[in-house]
Parts: C-alpha cells; sequence; structure tokens
C-alpha cells in the first residue's frame, strides 16, 4: 500500500517560508494571493496488506517522528 | 561531578562543550547516541548543537529518537540535569523533555553573530552565577531558533519564572524573545545561544564559562549535602 502523508503548520502558527513565498510571487506580479503556506509531502511504501491498517500504520508514524504535533498537522491519505 | 556529552552524527559543537565542561571541573565522557545507557553516576548530561542528522525531516527530529534517548529522559525524571544547546535544545523539545517548538528564524536567514541577552532568572543551577536582569554577550549561530509555544505554554512558563535566558533584541523572532527556558523542575536547561563557545576570554568572551562554573559550583555543593 502506498500512503501519502501532507504535514502543514497548525493554523495560527506564523509561517515565515510561506510568508516569504507570497512575497516573491507578488513581486512577480501575481496579484490576488491571499496567503501561501509551505509544508511537506510524504510517501510511504507500506507492507500493509489493506487500506486501514495501512492508515493507521501511517497515523502511529506521524505520532512517532513525521509530524511535529506541537505546531504541525497531518492528514494521511492511502493512494493505492 | 561527572558528564556526559552525547555525540550524534552532524554534532559539531560536543568537543567544545566537553572542553568547557573539562574548565568548570566536570569528568567528561563522550557518548555515542547507539548506547543505551549513560555512564554510572553521571550527574549532567550534555546535548551539544551541531546538524544531527543533517537536520532532515525537523531540527532535531530523528535524534530525539535514537537509543541513547529512553536513557537521558530516564536521568531527567529522576532528577538529573541537563542541557541542550543550539541543536541540543532542538533535540530536547522533540523529545518532549521541554516544552514549544523551534521554527525557522523570522527573516529565514542563517544567524551567526553576538546576541545581547537577559538574565531572566538566576533561579537555577545553572544562572547561579549571575543577577537576574544581568545583560550578558553569546554567540548565536542557528537558522531555526524562532520559539514558539500555545498560549498556556508561555503564560506558564512566565508565571514559574521558567524563561532563563531572553534575546536583549529582537534575534531571530522568539515568542517573548526566549533565548532559553528551563524544566519545570529547573534541572533542564535548552538555549539557543552558546555558552561553550564564550568559555574563554581569549576566544570569544567569558559568560559562557560562568555559567558552566555556577552550574559546577551547585552540583558540588548539592552532592556534598546530599
Amino acid at each position: 500500500m502506498k500512503a501519502r502523508i501532507e504535514v502543514m503548520l497548525k493554523d495560527g502558527v506564523l509561517d515565515p517560508q510561506g510568508e516569504a513565498v507570497a512575497r516573491a510571487l507578488g513581486s512577480l506580479g501575481f496579484e490576488g494571493v491571499g496567503g501561501v503556506r509551505q509544508g511537506k509531502l510524504i510517501e510511504l511504501d507500506l507492507a500493509a496488506g489493506d487500506a486501514e491498517a495501512a492508515r493507521a500504520e501511517a497515523r502511529r508514524m506521524c505520532e512517532a517522528l513525521l509530524a511535529n504535533t506541537v505546531i504541525e498537522t497531518y492528514r494521511v491519505e492511502i493512494v493505492e | 561531578m561527572r558528564a556526559a556529552v552525547v555525540v550524534f552524527p552532524g554534532s559539531n559543537c560536543d568537543r567544545d562543550l566537553a572542553v568547557a565542561l573539562r574548565a568548570a571541573g566536570f569528568d567528561v565522557t563522550p557518548i555515542w547516541h547507539k548506547e543505551t545507557d549513560l555512564p554510572p553516576g553521571t550527574d549532567l548530561v550534555g546535548v551539544p548543537g551541531g546538524f544531527s542528522f543533517g537536520d532532515y525531516l525537523r531540527c532535531g527530529a530523528i535524534a530525539a529518537r535514537a537509543p541513547i534517548v529512553p536513557a537521558l529522559a530516564a536521568h531527567v525524571k529522576s532528577g538529573g540535569y541537563a542541557i541542550g544547546i543550539c541543536n541540543g535544545f532542538q533535540i530536547l523539545l522533540e523529545t518532549g523533555l521541554l516544552p514549544g517548538a523551534l521554527m525557522r528564524n523570522a527573516r529565514l536567514k542563517f544567524i551567526c553573530r553576538d546576541a545581547p541577552l537577559q538574565v531572566a532568572t538566576a533561579q537555577c543551577a545553572f544562572t547561579s552565577a549571575f543577577a537576574a536582569g544581568e545583560a550578558i554577550s553569546l554567540p548565536v549561530a542557528h537558522h531555526d531558533g524562532n520559539y514558539r509555544a500555545d498560549p498556556e505554554t508561555l503564560t506558564a512558563l512566565r508565571a514559574e519564572d521558567r524563561i532563563a535566558f531572553a534575546y536583549a533584541e529582537d534575534v531571530n523572532g522568539s515568542a517573548e524573545g526566549i533565548a532559553g527556558i528551563l524544566s519545570a523542575n529547573r534541572r533542564v536547561l535548552g538555549l539557543m545561544p552558546h555558552p561553550e563557545r564564550a568559555a574563554d576570554p581569549a576566544l570569544g568572551g567569558a559568560d559562557g564559562a560562568r555559567l558552566f562554573a555556577g552550574l559546577a559550583s551547585e552540583l558540588a555543593a548539592e552532592t556534598a549535602t546530599a
């Protein structure tokens, strides 16, 4: 099974990188960018036999290492 | 007094920390991160600066899951002393032994310079050689030193007098100007500035040496009364 994990900063946590990207887009002439948040995408190749087991395992991995839940949220998607 | 300095792949301040601790009177043993025990009788664990595991994933994230960490956590839980400097501070936050997180500096630049600091409390062994409110200077060298915590944590840190050092000017965007914090039992210090790089007057000042000397004399006094 393949899992795709999206890790993003929590709402309300200032994202200096996202802000710099927003400014760069503005200086390139892209108007109407209300905000930019930058996160991480992590793909896992898992041995789990079914989607539910893969999802549960991926969530445990997020809690243990992949996300810092003090400042980040994560979302697990099983893609195949 | 015995100190152990944990060494990870990518640590680069471990030897400087060992030199500064030895100068203050500690017996220092370096401990590779794959060990699972601290040397018997360890009074202080040093978690040094550097770029452990290449800062992959998040600064300190992988080091915080290293085999030595349960021994460090047990040492802290039983009332042992620990100091985490720069990447070591990031590691202590990732282990959950101190609260909060360190994010990319507000202006996104790696900052490498002497930073003016205020000693925010003298009520711990680490700052016992200073006066509360005293202005000192220590070098900083980091990309991710922007301290963040939820409002409850910040309130608790303030109310419990657990902010050890604060920047005297905005350096990296840290909440409340926090440069270093203490654990609830005041025996674990995490800080971004490098006291070990200011441990010799010929090489960058001596304010850091005062931290280690104060810590050593407090520990010696504690051992003598124990």
